[in-house]
This record gives structure tokens, sequence and C-alpha cells, in this order.
């Protein structure tokens, strides 16, 4: 009898706990928030929005940012003024919507104390929120870029503004040719980024650390397009011994200012910057100095003269390379002409940013340097290689060695058949 | 036979013989003999005496094929990384004055744990285990 | 000279049982008669084996099996040791012609029908060591750990997967896991290096014991010649001291090849790379290599991958008990059913090698 006694309050104790564990989950869906019951099939809301939303894991719930009581069913006392309802906000208003938060510093520390509170007032310096202010309703606010349902902090690669998503993000809009050319924009940028090195290296490689998408040159909340003079800057930040070298030089300094040409885009354009190569400096067919610099006058020569210089090291370090390879695939030893080459390598790669002083002393410096360390290294391959095929004196020697005791031995073998005198 | 002609015979066998006994001995002892280097090392590679490697300072050590930059920090403690910059492939270098490993190429600066934190590399360079070993410094994988 | 040999002779035989040695050795005659080089071809195969074990035991100075060391100390072998490149590349060389001097001694043993009655046990025999000897050059060639025979290895022992039921688990055990890695190049390096030169030794002691024993097959041509006109030399010194002869030359051959055409090294193997085009498997497995190719997916409800592994593991077998099989020859016919079948064999071995290195 003690035994079943204890038998079936054992078995209470596990079925409460069951009853206990769904009433639970019930309760954190619909306990206090009422508003889904209705609000199951808004198709503003996205399909499992709630698993992942920042604002929903954070503990946010709807009435959190569209106010009201969500403890009511009934929907003029849960949507009613009278308790704070805000409902959707207009389009113009939803930057401050967002802003009773985010420019909170003191409330935003309670979640993320890393982030910053001056979106806002960065968004009504940018060209949308300037935009914005004037009553058009074509501009971005912050759910254009960051949706409104699930939003995911940008380090997350399903966010709409992690880096290698950003892209595609602003194209939305700016892809969007009906709408750009409301504003004499143009709608190809996209296009022209994706394969521009930059975008081949984001979209392509993912190289997610190293590679600029949209918002690392023109910046995110106060997005704008670099001004004229800033733009060698913003080049500068992660070209930084290209910038040195260009505002350094004559024609850097030059193109200060207001004018026609405009630092780094003059040449390498801005969203469809190809990967550069040594036949854009000189007069060739693909050279760019040659569309200022006519036949004649000193940059012309300089051009000429700097693209010499660049090629003759190239050529060098490639047929060099090439030797390597040979060296490798015989099995000699290629080790010390592998750090040759990787010096060579240097100084090639150094001598193409030094075009940007746009002296062909300066870039001589380097590449006279680097040529002769790649003919050491072609030479030593050589060495190698013939070395490879100069084992010969030895074979000869043995070979006559090897061939007189087979002469010895047939002669012997000759007597043995015959009968012993 | 007659013996004019079997010593003839004999000195030939013995020419050949003792020449051919050569021309396989020569190279077998040669072989066998250990060379400066006397082993394949590949997975550690010495660098030096400890206590000689001046604080702040670093040197390029080559490890099999790849070059690796050995960093002395102020504070005395060994850091390997792979020298090679991930941006273009060059070699990089310690900055005294910033304490960081810059590239000249192009100027992208790294931190002294390799992750890169400005210019244009984009990824870290990767970390090399090193050991003082009776003051020998010892660079492994 | 001579006192010396007597003196030492005395000393031992004072001591042991030379004699039946001596007779071993001494009985032996061979024939001599327009076939006869033929008899040269198995001393040849022999001493290209000797010349694996010396040579091989000198790499093992230097040679680490490891994913990282053994690609390493090859190459380390090729440019620090002093006459590496040489001792590897005969060791390459000579392996290979040990294979074609076996090949081409297993076929002139076949059409001279030396496998008869008594010597069927010899044919078995060799035919194990030749099994054997693919089985070093399949090993071997992993050994390097170079992008070549990394693929080769990869693709070789993905065939025996096929075979049902057991394939699958062998090609486990094989390759020490699901794939090629390091854990393969451990295995195969203790294969190569003491498996099976340990069960190579045995067989081929054996082998040359029968041969020994019961002396050379003489051809039914030498046989019916009456007995004043058959000539024989024997075995000892004329035989052997023209094998020495013959072996110095294939030695001085092995030297030219080693200094003209040295082993490459080629890349090191890189798992993570695809497989460059036209991996090829050694010539002597060109030929299985390319019938596979040559089968449908699909016979009959067979996979035919499966198909052809089995038929060659089916050849073989038969190959080695071909003594064993009884054949009815019609009289009057003008070339023995035996005799259809070795040309057969080797005009498809000869002309599948060829279509697997022209297509
Ligand atoms: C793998 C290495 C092999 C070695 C080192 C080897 C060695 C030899 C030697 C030294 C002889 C005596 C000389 C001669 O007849 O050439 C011999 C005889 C013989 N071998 Fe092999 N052999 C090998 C493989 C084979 C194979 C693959 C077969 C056949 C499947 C074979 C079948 C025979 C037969 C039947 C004889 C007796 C020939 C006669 O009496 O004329 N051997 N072997
Ligand atoms: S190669 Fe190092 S920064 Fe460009």
């Amino acid at each position: 009898m003690k035994k079943l006694f204890f038998l079936l309050s054992i078995f209470l104790l596990l079925l409460s706990t069951v009853f206990y564990a769904q009433e639970k989950t019930i309760q954190d869906k619909n306990g206090q928030n009422e508003c889904l019951n209705c609000h199951k099939s808004d198709e503003n809301l996205p399909d499992d929005f709630k698993s992942y939303d920042v604002h929903i894991t954070a503990g946010l719930t709807c009435a959190d940012c569209h106010g009201g009581d969500p403890t009511s069913d009934d929907e003029d006392i849960a949507m009613s003024k009278k308790n704070g309802f805000v409902g959707v906000p207009s389009r113009k208003d939803i930057p401050q919507f967002c802003g009773r938060c985010h420019s909170d510093f003191k409330f935003m520390k309670n979640y993320r104390p890393e982030v910053e509170t001056d979106q806002v007032k960065q968004y009504y310096t940018s060209i949308h929120g300037i935009q914005l202010k004037k009553g058009d309703k074509n501009v971005a606010v912050c759910t254009s870029c960051h949706t409104a349902h699930s939003i995911l902090p940008p380090k997350d690669p399903r966010s709409s503004v992690y880096a290698l998503n950003v892209p595609a993000t602003c194209n939305k809009c700016h892809g969007d040719k009906k709408l750009m050319d409301k504003y004499n924009l143009p709608s190809d940028i996209y296009k022209k980024y994706v394969n521009s090195v930059h975008g081949i290296d984001l979209l392509k490689n993912k190289d997610v650390t190293g590679a600029p998408a949209c918002n690392d040159c023109h910046g995110n909340h106060g997005a704008t397009p670099p001004g004229v003079s800033s733009i060698v800057n913003v080049c500068g930040t992660c070209h930084v011994n290209n910038y040195n070298y260009f505002k350094a030089s004559k024609m850097g300094k030059d193109w200060e200012g207001d004018n026609d040409y405009h630092g780094c885009v003059t040449c390498h354009n801005n969203h469809d910057i190809k990967k550069p190569n040594d036949s854009f400096v000189g007069v060739g067919d693909d050279a760019l100095c040659s569309d200022c610099h006519d036949k004649g006058d000193k940059g012309y020569e300089e051009a000429k003269k700097i693209h010499q210089e660049l090629t003759n090291l190239s050529t060098l370090y490639d047929s060099a390379k090439v030797k390597l390879i040979k060296v490798k695939q015989l099995g000699m030893d290629d080790i010390s002409i592998g750090f040759m080459l990787k010096d060579a390598h240097q100084a090639m790669i150094k001598a193409r940013t030094t075009v940007h002083t746009f002296s062909s002393a300066k870039v001589a410096e380097l590449t006279v340097p680097g040529i002769k360390i790649a003919n050491n290294a072609i030479k030593k391959a050589d060495e190698e290689i013939s070395d490879y095929h100069t084992r010969r004196y030895g074979l000869g020697a043995a070979t006559i060695a090897i061939l007189i005791l087979i002469i010895g031995l047939y002669l012997k073998l000759k007597g043995l058949n015959k009968p012993e005198a | 036979m007659s013996q004019t002609r079997r010593k003839f015979i004999n000195t030939i066998l013995g020419i050949g013989g003792l020449g051919s006994l050569g021309a396989i001995l020569y190279p077998l002892v040669s072989y066998l003999i250990p060379p400066k280097i006397t082993e394949a090392k590949v997975n550690s590679v010495k660098a030096g005496k400890a206590d000689k490697f001046k604080d702040n300072s670093y040197k390029i050590i080559k490890f099999g094929r790849e070059p690796v930059i050995l960093i002395k920090t102020v504070n005395g403690n060994f850091k390997a990384l792979s020298a090679t910059c991930t941006h273009l492939q060059c070699i990089v270098q310690y900055r005294k004055d910033l304490k960081e490993i810059w590239c000249a190429c192009h100027n992208g600066l790294y931190d002294l744990n390799g992750k890169n934190i400005s210019g244009p590399p984009p990824r870290p360079l990767k970390q090399y285990d090193v050991k003082i070993v009776k003051d020998e410094i010892i660079i492994t994988r | 000279m001579g006192n010396y040999f007597n003196k030492i002779d005395k000393w031992l035989s004072d001591r042991y049982e030379l004699d039946a040695l001596k007779e071993l050795i001494m009985h032996k005659k061979v024939p001599v008669h327009r076939h006869s080089v033929w008899y040269y071809m198995g001393g040849v195969t022999l001493f290209l084996f000797t010349v694996q074990v010396l040579t091989g035991i000198l790499l093992l100075l230097y040679y680490k099996p490891g994913e990282n060391s053994s690609y390493e100390s090859v190459r380390f072998i090729m440019t620090h040791v002093k006459f590496g490149w040489l001792i590897r590349s005969i060791h390459s060389w000579s392996a290979n012609l040990m294979i074609l001097f076996a090949f081409l001694h297993m076929f002139s043993v076949f059409f001279s029908r030396a496998y008869e009655k008594p010597r069927e046990l010899t044919w078995v025999t060799g035919f194990l060591s030749l099994a054997i000897a693919l089985a070093f050059g399949f090993s071997g060639y992993l050994l390097p750990w170079n992008q070549l025979a990394f693929f080769a290895t990869k693709v070789g022992t993905e065939i025996v997967g096929v075979v049902p039921i057991i394939g699958e688990p062998l090609k486990v055990i094989l390759r020490g896991g699901e794939d090629v890695t390091g854990a393969t190049l451990s295995r195969f390096f203790g294969i190569h290096v003491a498996v099976l030169p340990l069960v190579l030794t045995a067989f081929l002691v054996i082998h040359l014991l029968f041969v020994q024993k019961q002396g050379m097959h003489e051809p039914e041509k030498f046989k019916s010649l009456p007995e004043e006109k058959k000539k024989y030399i024997p075995f000892f010194p004329n035989f052997v001291l023209k094998d020495v002869l013959l072996w110095l030359v294939v030695f001085d051959v092995l030297l030219m090849l080693a200094v003209f055409l040295p082993w490459e090294l080629g890349p090191k193997a890189d798992p993570f790379t695809a497989a460059p085009a036209g991996i090829k498997p050694e010539w002597y497995f060109m030929f299985m290599f390319q019938s596979l190719k040559f089968l449908p997916a699909y016979i009959l409800f067979l996979e035919g991958e499966l198909v052809g592994v089995l038929g060659f593991g089916l050849a073989g077998l038969a190959w080695m008990l071909f003594p064993f099989i009884p054949f009815k020859n019609k009289p009057g016919a003008k070339i023995s059913l035996q005799a259809a079948i070795g040309i057969f064999a080797v005009i498809y071995i000869i002309v599948l090698t060829i279509l697997g290195y022209t297509l």
C-alpha cells in the first residue's frame, strides 16, 4: 500500500511537470501578448521572425515599439490611443520612431553598450535624411535597409546589412532604373561594382574583413557621395602608400581643390575599379597617362619610362618563376631561389605603388635592385638545371670501368668454352 | 689457354673489377656521409640564442620555404608569425616605433597576434609556436 | 688465390655437409639452343630485385614517412644528400625494369611451355612473385607523396572498392580510413619496406630452389635431338659468368637512365586541390586501367567496373593455375590452344597499354 502511494505520487509529480512545461510555453507566446492572436497572418510579419529578430530575442514585445495594451484581447482597448498605441509609423516618422530607443544612450546601454546612439543625427545629414525632411517619400529610412521585423545585427550573415549583403540591399533602390531616373542617378552601380576589384573580392572571395562594401566608402547612416576633395582621403584609408605618394606628387597638388580632376577616380573610376596592370601606366593603348599627356610633353616621356621600368622587372620576374617551377619539377634545390623570387616580387609590388609618385627615378630605385635579384635567381636556377644535366662525367667514368670488366669477363668466358690446353 | 693470355685476361678483370667497385663504392660512401644539413626538418626550425636577441627587435627566419617573422616584444616575449603579407605576399617587418607588424608595400598593419588592423591586408597572419629550450629559440608549426 | 679457396673449402667441408649445396649448384647444365637467351630473363629480374633491396635500404636512411615529411625528405635526398638523386633514380628505374623483365620472363617461360610437369609449382611461385612485384610498385609509388602519386593511389584504391561485400572494407583497410591520407602513407610505407620484401624473398627462395633442383626446361625441339647433338654449358661457372656479364650491362643501362632521365619529383600532394588532368597509373597497370575505362557503365545488371575487376581477378587466377588446366589439342592443329591463349594475352596487354597512352 505504501509502495503504491509512493509510485502514485511520483507519477503525479511527473504529470504536473509536463503540464507546467506546456503551460509555460503558451504563456511565453501569448500570455501577456494578445497582439499575435489577431496579427498572426499579417503579411508584414515574416515567417518565423520570432526566433531571430533582435528585438524579440532581446525580450521586447510588439507593444514596446507600437504601444497599446497587449494584455487585452479587445481590439478597441488594445489599440486605443489612450493606451499609447502608435501603430504603423508614417514613413516620415520612422527615424524618430526608431530613435526613441536608439538615440537614447541610457536605454541602449542596457542592451548593447557598444553601439553608437547618433544614427538618427547622422541620418539627417545624409542625402536620404535631407530628402526625407523635404517630404520625399522615396528615400531610404531605417527599415529600408534594416527591415522592420527581421532585424539582425550587422555581424550576422543572415542580416540584410551584413557586409556580403549590403550591395544587394542598397541595390534594391539604387538598381531601380525608374526610381533613379527621377533623380538623375545611375542605376547600374551594382553591376559595375560586382565586377570591380572590390566587388569580386567581397562577393566572390567572401573577403568580409578586407574588401569594402558600399558603406565602407559612403558611410552608412550618413550616406553621401564622398565630396570631390575627400575622395583621395577615402581611398587613402586603405591604400595608404598610394595616398601618400600621390599627395606628395606634383600632380596630386595640382589636382587639389575644385577642378575636373578628382584624385584616384580620374584614373581608376569609382564603382567599376578594375584590377590594375602595368599597361595602365605608359603610352600604350590601355594606358591612362596618354589620355592627357601627348607626345612631346614631359609627362608622356616619364610615363613611357615608368612603364619600361615596370615591364622590365615583371617580365624578368615571370621568366624566373617559370625557371623556378622547372627546378622544382626536377627535384633540385629550389628553396634559395624561392626566397630570391620573394624579394624580387616585393620590389615589383613596391615599384607598382611608387607609380603614384609619377617619377620614373623613384620607380627605378625599386625596379633596378629587383631586376638584379631576378637575374640572380635566374642564374641560380640555370645552375641547378644544368647541374641536373651534367652528372654525366661521373657516368662516363663508371661506364668505362664497367666496360673493361665486361670485356674481361667476355674473354674469360671464351677461354672457358675452349678445352683447356 | 696460354699463360700470357691468362695473365692478360686476369689483369683486365682486375682493372675492370677494381674500377667498377670504385664506381659503386664512391657514390655509396658519399651517400652515407651525413650532409651538412642533417635532416629534412620541416616542422621546426632553430632561430638562434634567446638571450642574444634584443628586446623590441625582429628577425626574418626561413622556415622551410616560408619566411617567418620572429619578434621579441618590449616585454621580452617571443612571437613568431608567417612573414608573408596576406595582401600581395610581400614580406612584413616589425616596426619598433609602432610596436606592430608593418608591410611596407601598401602600409598594411597587423598587431602582434597577427590580426590585420589597418590597410589592405584581408586576413590575419598565421601564428607559429615559439619554444625556448636551453636558451635556443625553436619555432614550430 | 686458388690455394686460399681450397683451404677455406676444406675448413668448411670439415665442419659442414657442403656436398648437397655444391651438388645443387654444380649439377645443373643449361641447354644451348636458339632460344637460350630467355634463360637469362629470370636472372636479370633477380639482379634487379637485389638492386631494389640495396638502394631501398639506402633510401631508408633519409626517408621519413609522413604527410609533412615524405615529400620534404625525398626532396632532401635529391638536393642535399650526395648522390641521393642517383640512389633514388636507380631505385625508381630498377623497379620498373624489374617488372618489365618479370613479364618478359613469364611470357618466355609460358611460350616455351616450361610450366608443364614437373615445374607447375615453379610457375605458381613465379606468378605470385610477379603479383608481389606489382604490389611493390603500387605501394612505392605513393611514398614520395607527390601530386601524381596521390591521385593515382586514390583512383587505384577506389577500384578495389567496387568488389561486392569485401571491396569497401578492403578499401578502407588499404587506405587506413575513408580517404587517401597520411594514414594511407604510413600503411603503404610499412607494406612496402617490411611486408613485401619478406614475402617476396620467401617466394623467390622457393622459386629458385625448385629451378635449381629440377634443372632447366628443354624445349621440344631440343629434346628430340640425338643425344650427341645436344649441347650444354655447365651452370657453374659458365652460365653464372654469362649472367653476371648481362647484369653488368643492365647495371650500366640503369646508371645511364638515372643520369639522363632522372626520376622527377613533381609538386607535393595537396589533397584539397582538384585532380590534375590525365591521372595515369604506372605503365604496368595501364592495360587493366584502360580496359575498365572501355567497359560500359552496366553489363546486364552488373556494374561495368565490377565485371572488369572480377574478370581480371578470374583471369589472373586461371593464369596462375594454367599448368593444372587440362587442354585437349587436336592432333593436326597448326597452333596449340595454349599458345593461342598466350598470344592473345600478349596482344591484349600491348594494345590496351598503347591505347591507354594514346587515347
Ligand atoms: C618476380 C621475380 C622473379 C624472379 C626474380 C624470378 C627468377 C627466376 C630465375 C633466376 C630463374 C632461373 C633462370 C630462368 O629460367 O630464367 C627462374 C625460372 C623460372 N621462373 Fe621465375 N622469377 C620471377 C618471376 C616469375 C614469374 C612471374 C613466373 C611465371 C608466372 C616465373 C616462372 C618461372 C619458371 C616456370 C621457371 C623455370 C624455367 C625453366 O626451367 O626454364 N618466374 N625464375
Ligand atoms: S602586400 Fe602587404 S599590404 Fe600589400
